[in-house]
């Protein structure tokens, strides 16, 4: 053997240890490349709305009827109502991931998806601040960037501790009725245990409507009984009442202190209801609106 | 009482063979337009090839969204679209009026007052595996208040077609309002669940489901089949059928009984469909005729036909979101119901 082939064949071995040594040599990134979600369907708003905030918005490619934010997610295919979604709808967009309420439905139509052999999450659903965190942390578990949920949580806790500091200079206490509308003849006032309770309470008010359990339709008297100093509703809700004009034209509102002061404030239904990333946020701008002496004299 | 037509005009009988022929090519083609369709795109001659021979180009997912999706949804928009239609077949000669239905009978009003139960209460209720709770109950609400109805419009053991009439008029209001306070204690979710339920699909049908629904609606639909001689007898008079040899009360008993089996099973696992039992076997009197052997399963070929086209349209129309199957039947059977009460309207005024 002469010391040239000697060489040649040396560096032919070199050569060669590298590009055999890059696929077997770093193992690591490949298998969380297979483990990471690349097509995922979000079933909730609340849901969605915490795979954008995490940055994955990317790998979605379908959601429920309730996404509409954000713009983004609003525009991808839907799959129905996130109550009564269609198994073959979700299966046709070739998930990998399909991340769920626990309140998604049908049974049959999740047990589908789970024996089609495609994963399905299910995120515990509630209505209060610990739930918005679970949302957060189990769907940064969910699509593999555990990492990002510390961001999205740090980012909700300032909001909650902002809120906190608001809480702790307030000195009112105002009756809110919370005024769940769609259009002029279907007007249900939020009781006891639901989510405009709860969101009252954080907002360092009292619940006028706390004479009754759930979300019910309340009659003109009732109204002008419970006394209340504003009326939050949503924003679409009071734009199916034609604005404030409209709603004060409803029996009894105008009757109320909030209604003679003009005190309305419409919040943003997915901001605050479904309970998602931006909740913090939400109960700032709600208790800034129905504490006007937190107007005086606080920093920008 | 307006009475169907029980003379034939001539040339129906040679009608028969062709238009049965054709009902029947209607189904397969709708069988196949139903494997074909979907939110997935899954093409006719690739689902033909996936399902015949299950060779390694076929994608596990489109093995699984054929064999356990469309395919159990094909069987169950034959199986319910035949039960409701003939069903409401039998129902019309029943009462000798066209314009009768299955909900005469309460059926689908106790039923949605059974779902409506199941869905308020459902986190009290006893869970039942493969989640049958809703089901169980749905089935148990339409016979309880098919039960109800035949019971109140017994009077000395007889029952009349107006007594039968008024009880399901007031039973259908009795449940209606039931469901009415059901609603109103429901909070938002479970009202969306029950306003979704009423308006009927099919995306429940799964596999276990078509083997229930499939022997269930068989058997009640073969026995009303066997009714159809009685049932002719019927359309001449209620004293003529007798002195034909008919037990009327045995026989309206009957009828009613294996209605409610039917449309029990049917609407416990789709909602309610609604306008296929009347529409059906009316439009197809007028074209193989009055004879209960032949309307019958003429109706439940083209209830058939009809399920299986209306639930390919309400799986693609907004696909990958799906609209309730319940609403396109109405939208077809309104317009139908309609031109049948204008002409109706004209013969009394004749």
């Amino acid at each position: 053997m002469s010391a040239s082939t000697v060489l040649r064949s040396l560096v032919l071995a070199l050569a060669l240890v590298p590009a055999c040594a890059v696929p077997g040599d770093s193992p690591a990134p490949a298998a969380a490349q297979v483990t990471a979600p690349q097509r995922i369907v979000t079933l909730g708003s609340s849901i969605t709305e915490a795979v954008f905030a995490l940055g994955a918005g990317d790998r979605v490619v379908g959601v429920d009827l309730s996404s509409l934010y954000p713009e983004s997610a609003a525009a991808l295919p839907r799959v129905g109502y996130y109550r009564q979604f269609s198994a073959e709808g979700v299966l046709g967009l070739r998930p990998d991931l399909v991340l769920a309420s626990s309140e998604s439905g049908p049974a049959t139509a999740l047990e589908q998806v789970r024996n089609a052999g495609v994963r399905l999450e299910l995120v515990p659903a509630g209505e209060n601040l610990d739930a918005a965190r679970g949302n957060i942390t189990a769907a940064a578990a969910a699509i593999g960037r555990p990492e990002a949920a510390a961001e999205v949580l740090a980012a909700l806790a300032a909001d909650l501790a902002e809120a906190d500091r608001l809480r702790a200079r307030v000195t009112s206490r105002p009756r809110v009725l919370f005024i769940y509308a769609r259009g002029p003849g279907r007007l249900l006032v939020a009781g006891r245990e639901t989510t405009g309770a709860e969101l009252v309470r954080l907002a360092a008010a009292e619940n006028a409507g706390d004479a009754l359990t759930g979300m019910r339709p309340w009659s003109a008297e009732a109204v002008v009984a419970a006394a209340p100093d504003f009326v939050v509703l949503p924003s679409r809700g009071l734009e199916s009442l034609g604005g404030v004009p409209g709603l004060l034209a409803l029996p009894g509102l105008a009757e109320t202190p909030a209604g003679r002061a003009q005190r309305v404030v419409a919040v943003d239904d997915l901001k605050l209801l479904g309970f998602g990333p931006r909740i913090g946020q939400g109960v700032r701008e709600l208790l800034v609106a129905l504490h006007p002496e937190l107007g005086e004299g606080a920093a920008p | 009482m307006i009475p169907v037509q029980a003379s034939m005009p001539a040339g129906t009988v040679r009608r028969v063979r062709p238009v049965l022929l054709g009902l029947a090519v209607l189904v397969v083609l709708g069988v196949l337009l139903e494997l074909a369709v979907g939110a997935a795109s899954l093409d006719l001659p690739r689902a033909v090839a996936c399902l015949v021979a299950p060779d390694p180009s076929c994608d596990p997912s489109d093995h699984y969204i054929l064999t356990a999706l469309r395919l159990p949804r094909a069987i169950g928009a034959v199986v319910v679209g035949a039960g409701l239609a003939v069903a409401g077949c039998a129902m019309q000669g029943l009462f000798r009026n066209p314009l009768a239905d299955p909900t005469l009978v309460g059926v689908s009003s106790g039923a949605a007052l059974g779902s409506g139960l199941a869905i308020v209460f459902g986190r009290v209720l006893p869970v039942l595996p493969g989640g049958f709770t809703q089901p169980v109950l749905a089935f148990a609400g339409g016979l309880t208040a098919t039960w109800l109805v035949h019971a109140l419009a017994r009077v000395r053991g007889q029952t009349s077609v107006v007594g039968l009439l008024l009880a399901g008029i007031a039973v259908t209001a009795l449940a209606g309002s039931a469901l009415g306070l059901l609603s109103y204690v429901s909070d938002d979710r479970q009202l969306r669940d029950l306003s979704l339920w009423l308006l009927g699909g099919l995306g429940g049908i799964t596999r276990d489901v078509a083997f229930i629904l499939v022997p269930l609606v068989a058997l009640s639909g073969g026995l009303l089949w066997r009714r159809a001689r009685d049932l002719d007898a019927l359309l001449l008079g209620e004293s003529e059928a007798f002195h034909l040899g008919v037990d009327v009360e045995r026989l309206r008993r009957r009828v009613i009984t294996e209605v409610a089996l039917a449309v029990g099973v049917c609407v416990a696992f789709t909602g309610i469909i609604g306008f296929v039992g009347l529409v059906v076997p009316h439009l197809l009197r007028g074209l193989v005729g009055p004879r209960h052997r032949v309307l019958v399963p003429a109706a439940a070929l083209g209830g058939a036909g009809l399920l299986l086209f209306a639930d390919a349209a309400a799986r693609t129309m907004l696909a990958p979101a799906e609209l309730p199957v319940g609403i396109l039947t109405s939208l077809l059977g309104a317009p139908v119901f309609l031109t049948l009460l204008a002409r109706v309207r004209a013969t009394e005024l004749v």
